[in-house]
């Protein structure tokens, strides 16, 4: 395994005093390494990848990105942010920014790139995810597929080592999940890591190193997709496969 | 079942025109018996009562300003009360030989104002204006320099103090809105009670006592000696009160972001402020645009109150021209219709503003 790029040691977490939501996480993502989280909902998937660019704070065990260790050092937590990419269920593009707006915001004003220079690589990006011509609409102007790639490009021009995913795919209609999991495919084929919270279990097939299922906070399994699907070791994972999988 | 093949059908007409002015009586005046009814009975009050308004307004009023000619019979409004007093009306107390310069000053504050709400002038250099702006006005009213004769601010009144007062009293009460409403949502503790306290607090007392406290009982804290303008306390008085209104308003636009842009702010690594300012203010605030210019129309009419510590603007003018004159006193109806007018036509000015400001900031919603 090459060195890790984010390293989970014995991550606790609670919501409020009695809802233990993370349990003696220990996880190692190798650089470069493709992850998919699934599990029943409230598992703590969503939590788990959330920690990584510090939206959760965890309570206990030590939390360690890209060598920097999580804390409530905000230099720390900035330092982090500019490696990790976020794309969330609700895309969380901002509505009233044009969709280039919304890609060279954080360019300009975290990066303090020159408007011009900024607007050129959000048009790469664009075309990356198959959408420049859209550039000057409005989010709310967009079908929910085009808003996610917008999301994925909005992500992309932060340069990130590591890019997480919170159920990409959830809120969209049937027929435009496969427009945005193309792109994240092709994502998946440039060295990027990648965790990325899905039900696609196609997905996972297709570029997945690693499958971790997760149920009421811990790490129940994890293994290569195919011994994963094929042979899951726990019966809450079989029994989790037989509902995804069997209708 | 038998199998199926698919039949494109071509769109129709709708059956009944939906279009041009017969339909739109029809749906609206006539739709149904109920509203025919109320159609009918609406249009026959009208008819009774237009005429009669109209016979008063115009064909029965008398024009001149004579008291004499106002009290024979049959005549209608006196408008001849405006003709006579309109200076007094507008001006209030301010010298009458000076006042062309209260006329000056208020045109040149009415073009700010108005400058102020048209999009070319949105550019940093408008802050210099204003105080360019502000700054004649005061030398202007003031006096005291460049041959001007020196005048009080208590002989101020009219209609440029209504128009100062409100507009600076908005000018300054937003930005401090911006941060109350901003504080009361703060991480820290401290800041969230300051700030809630400082609403409650004036949220919990009408405007008259804040003017009151403003006039009358802030100079007995003063150290002995020390004194600060009415105009100026009564203008920070005014402020204060608008901005506790104007902060929970801009906090209800606030809680209507979702957590998610928040969220996704930060993954981009904007800071509290940069994130405060490009993603959450600018959507807040195009939320609450009716809202808040609710609170500039109702700061506008407040300023009216100022006349119970004394600065006649010009609802306290126009008592003042009127009451003391016994020949005139009889037609305080036209009087307070004339100040009707002008308070309407700025309250109705700003309300059609609200709403191009309203179609501006919505058109990110537009399909």
């Amino acid at each position: 395994m090459s060195q890790p790029i984010i390293t989970f040691d014995k991550v606790n977490k609670w919501y409020g005093n009695n809802f233990h939501v993370l349990r003696d996480i220990d996880l190692v993502v190798a650089k470069g390494e493709r992850i998919v989280i699934c599990g029943p909902s409230g598992s703590g998937k969503s939590t788990l990848i959330r920690c990584i660019n510090r939206l959760e704070e965890h309570q206990q065990g030590r939390l360690i990105v890209d060598g920097v260790e999580l804390s409530d050092d905000v230099k720390a937590i900035d330092q982090v942010r500019k490696e990790v990419g976020m794309v969330f269920q609700q895309f969380n593009l901002f509505p009233h920014l044009t969709v280039l707006e919304n890609l060279t915001l954080s360019p300009m004003w975290v990066g303090k790139m020159p408007k011009k220079e900024a607007e050129e690589k959000a048009m790469e990006q664009l075309q990356r995810v198959r959408i420049a011509e859209q550039a000057s609409k409005y989010p709310l102007q967009l079908s929910g597929g085009q808003q996610q790639r917008v999301a994925i490009a909005r992500a992309l021009c932060l340069k990130p080592k590591i890019m997480l995913f919170d159920e990409p795919t959830s809120a969209l209609d049937p027929e435009m999940i496969k427009e945005v999991l193309d792109v994240m495919i092709e994502m998946a084929s440039q060295g990027i890591t990648m965790l990325c919270v899905t039900h696609e279990m196609g997905f996972a097939k297709a570029v997945a190193d690693r499958v971790i299922f997760m149920d009421q906070g811990q790490i129940v399994e994890q293994n290569n997709p195919h011994d994963f699907f094929s042979n899951p070791q726990s019966e809450r994972s079989k029994d989790f496969l037989s509902k995804i999988l069997g209708h | 079942m038998a199998a199926q093949t698919f039949q494109p059908i071509p769109p129709r007409p709708a059956p009944v025109n939906t279009e041009g002015p017969l339909a739109w009586i029809r749906a609206n005046l006539f739709g149904n018996w109920m509203t025919s009814v109320g159609t009918v009975v609406l249009g026959a009050l009208l008819l009774w009562i237009v005429p009669q308004l109209l016979s008063w307004a115009l064909f029965r009023a008398a024009w001149a300003p004579n008291a004499d000619a106002c009290r024979l019979d049959g005549v209608g409004a006196c408008w001849g009360v405006v003709a006579e007093k309109y200076r007094l009306i507008t001006f209030g107390r301010y010298p009458f030989e000076e006042q062309w310069r209260p006329l000056v000053a208020t045109v040149l504050m009415v073009g700010l104002l108005v400058a102020s709400c048209a999009r070319p002038f949105w550019k940093p250099w408008l802050a210099l204006v204003w105080v360019a702006v502000l700054g004649t006005f005061f030398t202007i009213m003031f006096g005291g320099v460049l041959g001007l004769s020196r005048v009080e601010t208590d002989r101020w009144g009219g209609l440029p103090l209504t128009i100062l007062l409100a507009s600076l009293s908005m000018a300054m009460a937003f930005p401090i809105a911006l941060v109350v409403a901003l504080g009361r949502r703060s991480n820290l503790p401290a800041i969230r009670s300051a700030c809630t306290v400082y609403v409650e607090l004036i949220r919990g007392v009408p405007l008259i006592s804040v003017l009151f406290m403003a006039s009358f009982m802030f100079p007995l804290f003063m150290p002995q000696g020390f004194s600060i303008d009415v105009l100026i306390r009564v203008l920070v008085g005014i402020t204060l009160f608008a901005a506790a209104y104007m902060a929970e308003v801009i906090r209800g636009g606030l809680q209507a972001i979702p957590k998610g842009q928040i969220e996704a702010a930060a993954t981009l690594g904007l800071s509290y402020w940069q994130t405060q300012r490009k993603i959450v203010l600018p959507q807040a605030l195009a939320i609450v645009v009716p809202g808040i210019m609710n609170g500039f129309i109702s700061t506008f009419k407040d300023t009216s109150l100022v006349t119970i510590v004394s600065l006649y603007e010009l609802t306290g003018a126009m008592g003042l021209a009127l009451n003391s004159d016994a020949d005139w006193r009889p037609f305080k109806i036209e009087g307070y219709l004339f100040i009707a007018s002008i308070y309407f036509i700025f309250c109705f000015s700003m309300s059609r503003y609200s709403h191009w400001v309203e179609k501006q900031v919505n058109r990110s919603k537009l399909r």
